[in-house]
């Protein structure tokens, strides 16, 4: 176990290493042949020019966490690492609703074929709304709309549902999947015992889901960090990495490392909570000599 | 007056009935099951055998005839859990300790904690498993994970087991070792049994009627009487026991060349 653990932790230390490298190496080429007269096939033309305004040097980039930044007293990374917490916060809430409305939904449309059938295209369909464009719409409606509640009504929370959005999808159709996985024999047993659908649901089809559940889990829980940050940028709420990185965009040109390094911040935070989640599932399915599914 | 433990009279089952695919796959049965007894059905794939056990487990209904067990309808048996059910895979749930998976039915049934755990315990004696109630499934093999399931199968004491092909997935050694200890098992429990294989030793081995079926459409072609006493491994090796693998043989044969 541990040492699966070390070893995944090399592979992907040296994977990125490569990457560094292979980035480098692309600038540095690309920089001693003048790309701007695009006489070497892609260089400049198809892939990016190589000049430090579109390809800052990873050093700038990783100093740049580092830099104090104007109008605050705190360098870049202890700011990345505050709207880490705001985004996270948001997509949090988000994953846990999402993950709520998702099994629900899952529940129901295995409850019924009717409903499976009737439902599930617009499940799907509803994936293909722009997030861009509801984002605002939400934004105004938590704004105006939302006094019933017992408590104040914020613009993160109402990125939280857009967050929602993007979570509930995958456990929606992996959670259905999961509970139709168990074997024909199995639902049969449950049969001959006689077992009503909500023994046969809390005994058989909810635990054979789980494996399933934790990968939509994982898909979900970065689906959850992009959908917070691009409720930010989108509904322009007043902080997090989405506002960071739309700050950023904006003032590139004097800055380009700075917006480099919140692209990796925002990485950095997907990853940590994708291997949240793999750290619980090996905790649960090993504890139960249950093999992932992927 | 006492009902017999399984009664089938002029059972069928068709199956996609009056569509293009129609397939009758039990027709007119008629077979009685006394209490104790321990019937095989045996037949080429296609007869209904296991067809005709889903029937009495009510797990299927049929489209003609009727079936009762201990005197009712068979879904009443079913929803009065009068039988216990063993697979042919051991499906076990394996997110359950094998004590869990025991306890299943029982739960289902509104046991105490207490009394569950106590009737695990004697049911891991019983298949000889007692130092693997805290395993994991996982952890067994597939001849183990089989005991397991016919410990579950048989927990909460039913009057009748239902077995299809429960040790068809096993190898040869394993499987006689189980049969010794169904047969032990089922002398000890007086329990019947209706056990559905392909085997033709197993048949003859382990059962006091042997019930052999015709295919297309299922039909009970003939019964063979099996009396060789209590069986060890010298029945194996007997030639009252061989000539009752010939006469099954034999009948099966009939049965493919009609």
């Amino acid at each position: 176990m541990l040492q699966r653990v070390t070893r995944q932790v090399v592979v992907f230390a040296v994977f990125v290493v490569l990457m560094g490298f292979a980035y480098s190496g692309y600038k540095a080429f690309g920089q001693s042949i003048d790309d701007k007269q695009h006489d070497w096939w892609a260089v400049g033309s198809v892939l990016p020019r190589t000049d430090d305004l579109n390809m800052p040097p990873i050093l700038d980039i990783l100093a740049e966490f580092n830099v104090i930044q104007g109008g605050t007293d705190k360098v870049l990374g202890r700011l990345l690492f505050e709207e880490s917490l705001f985004t996270l916060r948001e997509a949090a809430l988000g994953f846990a609703v999402g993950t709520v409305v998702g099994m629900g939904i899952a529940m129901a449309l295995a409850r019924s074929k009717p409903l499976e059938r009737g439902l599930l295209p617009y499940v799907v369909a509803s994936q293909t709304i722009p997030l861009i464009a509801i984002a605002p719409i939400v934004v105004i409606w938590g704004r105006k709309n939302v006094d019933f509640m017992p408590w104040e009504w914020q613009d993160w929370m109402s990125v939280s549902i857009i967050a929602t959005f993007l979570t509930f999808f995958p456990v929606a159709v992996n959670g259905l999947r999961g509970l139709q996985s168990p074997r024909p024999e199995n639902l049969e047993l449950m049969e001959s015992y006689a077992a009503s659908w909500n023994q046969t649901l809390w005994r058989l089809r909810l635990p054979a889901s789980v494996p399933y559940l934790f990968a939509a889990l994982k898909i979900a829980a970065t689906a959850s960090i992009v959908g917070a940050i691009v409720g930010e940028i989108s509904a322009g709420v007043g902080g997090g990495l989405g506002r960071r990185i739309f700050l950023e965009a904006q003032r590139y040109t004097t800055g380009p490392e700075r917006l480099y390094a919140s692209v990796i911040g925002s990485a950095i935070l997907g990853i940590f909570v994708f291997l949240v989640i793999t750290g619980v599932e090996r905790l649960v399915l090993g504890h139960q000599g249950r093999e992932a599914v992927t | 007056m006492s009902a017999h433990a399984v009664a089938v009279k002029a059972a069928s089952k068709v199956f996609n009935q009056g569509k293009s695919n129609e397939v009758h796959a039990l027709d007119e049965i008629d077979l009685t099951v006394e209490d104790g007894e321990f019937i095989t059905l045996i037949g080429p794939s296609g007869c209904g055998k296991s067809t005709l056990l889903r029937l009495i487990a009510a797990l299927t209904e049929p489209t003609g005839g009727e079936v009762e067990v201990k005197g009712k309808s068979a879904e009443q048996a079913r929803l009065d859990q009068d039988y216990g059910m063993a697979f042919q895979r051991a499906g076990l749930f394996d997110w359950r300790t094998v004590s869990k998976n025991i306890e299943l039915p029982l739960e289902l049934m509104g046991w105490s904690r207490g009394d569950r755990v106590r009737r695990a315990g004697e049911m891991l004696e019983l298949v000889k498993l007692p130092e693997f109630g805290g395993h994991h499934p996982s952890e067994l093999s597939g001849g183990m994970q089989q005991r397991v399931a016919i410990a579950r199968s048989l927990a909460f004491s039913p009057s009748l087991l239902l077995m299809d092909e429960p040790f068809g997935a096993l190898d040869e050694m394993t499987r006689e070792h189980m049969q010794d200890e169904l047969l032990r098992i089922w002398s000890e429990t007086h329990t019947t049994v209706v056990f559905v294989t392909h085997s033709i030793p197993e048949a003859a081995y382990l059962s006091s009627r042997v019930v052999v079926m015709s295919p297309r459409p299922g039909r009970i072609a003939t019964i063979v009487d099996v009396d060789l006493g209590d069986r060890s491994d010298d029945t194996r090796e007997d030639p009252a026991f061989f000539e009752k693998v010939t006469e099954v043989r034999e009948a099966l044969r009939a049965v493919e060349s009609a």
